[in-house]
């Protein structure tokens, strides 16, 4: 189905969103829309999928105006969305997400659906078994449930928002042939993403957004700087690896932590921080880096060992007790965990500032907070309200919240939703601080980023925790299989050597 | 220009609002056999109508006014503090307390009073921080918490009045026996009105305006209102800021008790916190928390209440109409900002 957008505008507030967006995707095609962090493109695939109304403009598909009002008009239109985190029901079996949203009477055919389920899954080559639960599920996994379930609804336009995070290189390999052979069959692809190579990889054609606005078009061979260009506006190069600044002094000390979950079992962690590191953790999701790295907040309790900051043992003390020893945790869900909605940049800045006597001073806090809004480059105002800016700028708002004096600095996923260009800048002020003695543990899937950022690397995979590597030592296929459970015991041997050298 | 134009629709919604109530109410007064606009002319004088009139209206206003300024801050703390009738009827129980026991002293009647005073919003504060403790430790939602508390505080006025309070020889509906007139608030000549009570009510209000709009405090309450995981991983002790929320709000509430004692019954009776809270509540959710709109809305209901007495004796109505106006101003009002939301975000 051809799919045209004819001068779209969105406003949120003050932020404009997509200004005269204007552009045609040919059936049959799977089209790349590629932009940084606030560009635009959710906005717009909310506005083709019915999610948002736009301000005015108009779509049309294979030439006829579509009056698409909201998700469910989008489906009757053969339009339908995987979102980037999926909107699925986890308690519920496979089959019953599947069957979900079908139109149908009130005693819904469960045979016919699942020999539906079953005929599209062998179609596309998918292990997705109807009866497993989806909370059970990996998110690859989710993901071609939504796109079994899409093809039952009759879609013909697939909506794909940031695909490939969060899922492994088999995965993403599957989801690209499983993309193309949808393109094949007369469908039309939509592939959002900020990852350029991805869309190289995939896409037929490619429009870049950027701030809202239409900046170009592109079809292969691709040009990867002039891409970058129309994204950034300018070019730019991934940074030298920033030398370590550590220094001798012990920040954080771990003596045989063991932490229980109701799935995984941490035992034996042992560990110096010392001032000016900067340690990754890496992992699948849910192997245990997120524990450990909570437990060094004081936020999860610990069953056994002792947790040492600053030469101080805060074994079993309340994450605030952390605080007042320079502890900061900074959490991955920005608008669950991190910040409050309904509360202005301003608020933010005076709750984490400093407060002297009882009463707001609140002309001074504005020229602080414009003062880190410029710093950090976040694309809003001090009296905006934080659930009204775009992901990437409540990342940093998040960052630029963090406390002047620390100690250490535990990050959840800190550039999550951030383009390179912010990533490289967020982790410069990073470094800046480890150069003045915080030391900093962070969480990423992403181990490109977690071998130039840090010093050491802790692999974890279902509860075990490696050894800390030297960055400069090991590389990004070691990770990958430690990450998928293979090669632990030569790590433990060598540093089982390591060891016996050292007492010798 | 766009910002004009938006006030000027918020202000005609809200026009909308208020008509769509005078409607649903004048339905109800057709349905019970009287004309409408003569059933809200005689609401008009009821309250207004002579000097009496608006003096009691400023006495059912005065309690109004501190139950919602308190609950402004468990509000803005995003707790449903539904218990806030029964942390005036503690307020009264406490307040009555402390004059029974002084009552015989050689204390200066101006000091009994101002710690009969202090012991009521004690008392209310205490109840409320039962609702809290309820919430943080037991896990009992406060919505639940309050509504228990409420009836276990009626239960107690109750038995006070016909048990260990009860007057010399029978105990009676009438109450307590009341206290001697050196007791009592002074009023102005002819009037059940003392300015003391409205003093206090319109300070309680300002307090509580500058507490929440410029303190450190109100923004750390709000944040927990809004997010309490953030504002604890931001360095809010959350659980202690929302007791304070309840111990707050219980002081207000309970002050209104201590004025219901001292000011206008002058003893315990069974009802002494007359819906009160309850109508607080609905002033609170009728002016989406704002605390400017607190006065005149709370007036505005006080009106109605003392209107609504006119009209048994005029049209043969129940004065309960008043209750009806108020509810479907507050559901219009509701509604319709229900429905500028949406037809706003399309």
């Amino acid at each position: 189905m051809e799919v045209e957008f004819r001068n779209i505008n969105k406003t949120f507030g003050t932020v404009r969103a997509n200004i005269g967006i204007h552009f045609a995707i040919p059936s049959g095609a799977i089209q790349g829309i590629l932009g940084e962090n606030g560009a635009g493109k959710s906005t717009l695939m909310k506005i083709l999928s019915g999610y948002i109304l736009p301000d005015s403009g108009e779509i049309y598909l294979d030439g006829k105006l579509a009056k698409i009002e909201n998700p469910a008009d989008a489906i009757r239109y053969g339009i339908g969305m995987l979102h980037q985190d999926p909107l699925d029901f986890p308690p519920m079996k496979a089959l019953d997400n599947f069957m979900i949203g079908k139109p149908g009477s009130l005693f819904p055919a469960r045979r016919e659906a699942e020999r539906a389920f079953l005929e599209l899954r062998d179609q596309f080559g998918f292990t997705v078994d109807p009866n497993s639960y989806v909370d059970s599920m990996t998110v690859g996994e989710r993901q071609q449930l939504e796109i079994l379930r899409l093809l039952w609804l009759g879609v013909r336009v697939f909506i794909l928002d940031e695909p490939t995070t969060g899922i492994s290189a088999q995965q993403k390999e599957k989801l690209f042939l499983t993309l193309r052979r949808l393109a094949d069959n007369g469908n039309t692809v939509i592939f959002v993403s900020h990852k350029l190579e991805d869309v190289e990889a995939l896409c037929d054609r490619v429009v870049v957004l950027r701030r809202g606005e239409l900046a170009g078009q592109m079809v292969p061979p691709y040009d990867t700087e002039r891409l970058i260009e129309m994204m950034f506006g300018k070019v730019i190069k991934l940074d030298e690896r920033l030398p370590c600044s550590a220094s001798d002094q012990v920040v954080l000390r771990l003596q045989n932590v063991a932490i229980d979950d109701y799935r995984l079992q941490i035992r034996n962690v042992n560990l110096e921080v010392r001032c000016g590191e900067v340690i990754g953790l890496a992992g699948m999701e849910g192997s245990g880096q997120e524990l450990l790295l909570r437990a060094c907040a004081g936020l999860v309790r610990t069953v056994g060992g002792k947790i040492i900051v600053n030469g101080k043992d805060l074994t079993g003390k309340d994450a605030h007790t952390f605080m007042r020893h320079g502890v900061t945790f900074m959490p991955a869900a920005r608008l669950e965990e991190g910040l409050i909605p309904g509360l202005s940049i301003n608020e933010h800045f005076i709750l984490t500032g400093e407060q002297k006597g009882i009463f707001i001073k609140r002309d001074q806090a504005k020229s602080y907070s414009q003062n880190k809004i410029s710093e950090y480059s976040i694309r809003g105002f001090p009296e905006s309200r934080v659930e009204a800016l775009s992901g990437g700028n409540q990342q940093r708002t998040l960052l630029a919240l963090l406390k002047e004096e620390l100690s250490l600095i535990l990050l959840e996923h800190p550039t999550r939703g951030l383009d390179i260009e912010s990533t490289i800048y967020i982790w410069s002020k990073l470094k800046e601080r480890c150069a003045k003695g915080a030391a900093i543990l962070f969480i990423s899937p992403d181990l490109e980023e977690i071998l130039q950022y840090s010093d050491r690397v802790i692999v974890f995979f279902s509860g075990k925790v490696s050894p800390p590597l030297d960055a400069t030592m090991t590389n990004v296929d070691q990770l990958g299989q430690l990450i998928g459970g293979k090669g632990w015991e030569e790590i433990f041997e060598k540093e089982r050597v390591g060891v016996s050298n050292a007492a010798r | 220009m766009q910002h004009d134009e938006k006030r000027w629709q918020n202000l005609g919604f809200q026009l909308g609002a208020v008509v769509l109530a005078l409607l649903l109410t004048s339905l109800v007064i057709l349905a019970a056999g009287a004309p409408p606009l003569d059933a809200f002319k005689q609401l008009l004088k009821g309250a207004f109508g002579a000097k009496m009139n608006v003096a009691d209206t400023i006495v059912a206003w005065v309690p109004l006014l501190l139950a919602t300024s308190g609950l402004l801050v468990t509000f803005a703390a995003g707790l449903w503090n539904i218990g806030v009738e029964g942390q005036i009827i503690l307020g009264s129980i406490f307040t009555t307390g402390v004059l029974r026991l002084l009552q015989d002293s050689n204390l200066p009647p101006a000091f009994i009073i101002v710690l009969a005073v202090l012991g009521g919003m004690l008392g209310g504060g205490l109840w409320a921080v039962l609702a809290g403790l309820l919430k943080t430790f037991g896990g009992v939602n406060e919505i639940f918490g309050g509504l228990g508390l409420n009836f276990i505080a009626t239960s107690m006025t109750i038995w006070l009045i016909f048990g260990p309070w009860k007057r010399p020889g029978v105990g009676s509906m009438s109450g307590t026996e009341p206290f001697p007139e050196s007791l009592w608030l002074p009023t102005l000549p002819g009037l059940r009105l003392s300015i003391w009570t409205v003093v206090l009510g319109i300070i309680a209000l300002v307090v509580i305006y500058f507490l929440l709009q410029g303190t450190y405090f109100g923004l750390k309450l709000k944040a927990v209102g809004n997010n309490q995981r953030a504002a604890f991983l931001l360095g809010i002790p959350t659980w202690q800021y929302m007791l304070l929320a309840f111990f707050l709000c219980g002081l207000f509430a309970g002050l209104a008790g201590a004025m219901q004692v001292v000011a206008v019954y002058h003893r315990l009776i069974p009802s002494i916190s007359s819906g009160y809270g309850y109508l607080g509540l609905m002033v609170a959710m009728l002016i989406n928390y704002q605390a400017v709109w607190v006065a005149p809305i709370a007036f505005f209901f006080a009106a109605l209440n003392i209107g609504s007495i006119q009209l048994p004796i005029a049209l043969k109505l129940d004065s309960s109409l008043a209750g009806v106006i108020q509810g479907s101003l507050v559901l219009a009002v509701l509604m319709v900002e229900g429905i500028r939301h949406r037809l706003v975000r399309k």
